[in-house]
């Protein structure tokens, strides 16, 4: 019920967005997010776009990811 | 797709799971509250993967497993109404009420549809302006924001055959039930990310202040989880309980103010009965007065009846995490995904339909 699934934003047009998800088109209604622009990726929830994916907090968490050092490697 | 594969990888997911192994060493039982994190924790198999002795309960977080029986049987008795169009997200219909379902009201002749977006029911409205199209509204504030946002369209387009019946549930005040109930001893929350991605994380606060223990925002990719695990373990061995969290992507600190913004404009707090966890104050959200034209409660007079949980179903309990599905006398026996006896087996994200479906059947 709280699925959401992160989109690219391919235009806008007024409170409509065109966004891609796995190269398939949707609409998207961004009331929610009024500071979105075209080339972001938003979180599309039940046909509203619910908040707008932060790129370079991901890129850190990927960073973060992949310098996580295991235990096995540790020990 | 971006942003979903990353957050899938096997080796990184390993070295986290060989540091939780490393970390962890007591017993814990740590509550995820939303039902796509039970979802999820099935999924990536993570139960079998974690310390045996880390224990994840499911909580209450999936709309259609709280949506009381009494609600049930309103939005049943709403359907039956002469020109009414109910409109609902798909689980709902199937859910069994007191005597009798959405589904077989629909069987029966009532005109109900199911949609995966409030603005679908919107296109409903305007394609049949003579009947009266009803949105039931479930859901936590991942979908309020949608429903208001709904609403606004509605009132700017003067779509006055469309309304709502609002059923929605707030998230901190049932995790503050469940940890006041003090059924179940819990060492950490862990925190819905949608939910988040609009209240943001000051709300969970009173979890560290008030009752002592952690919590953690997560995702729903298995490094956003096994990351959050990780972080409720070390809170919890150490001591030092905060509001941690691994979805910084997607969640701020301060949540989506636009969001709710809207939906505050349209909805204000109020009561709510939940299924497993009764009336709690200040735990729903209801139409604000500027708003009664659109307010189905207010506009239809729907009937009240004398509700009751279906015998043996102990779907009220786990959604408690007071006990488990494999403690249902009912569970794959009487009850299951084709005949559910209670919304816990009916919904996707229910905890039961999790354990049958994920294989989970004998403990």
């Amino acid at each position: 019920m709280c699925l959401a699934v992160p989109a690219r934003v391919k235009s806008i047009s007024g409170k409509t967005a065109e966004v891609e998800i796995g190269g398939t088109i949707y609409r998207a209604n961004i009331l929610l997010t009024p500071q979105v622009k075209v080339g972001d990726y938003v979180l599309l929830h039940t046909g509203y776009a619910i908040g707008v994916i932060d790129e370079d907090e991901a890129e850190q968490s990927l960073k973060m990811f992949r310098e996580i050092e295991s235990a096995h490697e540790i020990s | 797709m971006k942003f979903l594969d990353e957050y899938r990888d096997r080796g990184i997911g390993e070295k986290l799971l060989a540091n939780i192994r490393r970390d962890s060493h007591r017993p814990v039982s740590f509550m995820e509250f939303c039902g796509s994190h039970t979802v999820s924790i099935f999924k990536y198999g993570l139960r079998q993967l974690l310390p045996s002795h880390i224990h994840m309960l499911s909580g209450p977080g999936c709309p259609v497993c709280v949506t009381a029986a009494q609600d049930i049987d309103r939005v049943i008795a709403l359907a039956g109404l002469s020109g009414v169009v109910t409109v609902t997200f798909g689980d709902l219909v199937r859910v069994p009420g007191t005597r009798s379902s959405l589904q077989q009201s629909r069987a029966e002749g009532s005109d109900i549809r199911i949609v995966y977006s409030a603005l679908e029911a919107l296109d409903i409205a305007r394609a049949n302006p003579e009947k009266k199209v009803v949105l039931v509204g479930i859901g936590f504030e991942t979908t309020a924001p949608t429903i208001a946002a709904s609403l606004l369209s509605a009132r700017k387009e003067d779509l006055r055959n469309y309304s709502v019946f609002s059923l929605h549930k707030l998230t901190p005040p049932a995790i503050r039930a469940i940890l006041a109930a003090g059924e179940t001893r819990l060492d950490g929350i862990l925190c819905p990310g949608h939910v988040s991605v609009i209240i943001g994380t000051a709300p969970y606060r009173f979890i560290v202040e008030k009752y002592g223990i952690g919590c953690a925002v997560a995702g729903f990719e298995p490094l956003d989880m096994l990351l959050a695990i990780s972080q409720l373990v070390g809170q919890a061995e150490a001591g030092r309980p905060e509001v941690a969290q691994s979805y910084g992507r997607a969640v701020r600190p301060e949540g989506n103010l636009a969001a709710v913004a809207v939906m505050n404009q349209v909805f204000e707090i109020a009561a709510a009965n939940w299924r497993g966890l009764g009336n709690i104050p200040a735990s729903g959200l209801r139409l604000r007065e500027a708003f009664t034209g659109f307010d189905a409660e207010k506009n239809f007079a729907i009937p009240l009846s004398d509700s009751c949980e279906r015998e043996g179903c102990l779907c009220g309990a786990v959604l408690r995490g007071v006990k488990t599905p494999l403690d249902c006398d009912l569970f794959g026996k009487v009850c299951t995904p084709v005949s559910p006896v209670g919304p816990c087996m009916v919904s996707s994200e229910g905890a039961c339909a999790a354990y049958y479906q994920y294989g989970d059947r004998h403990g």
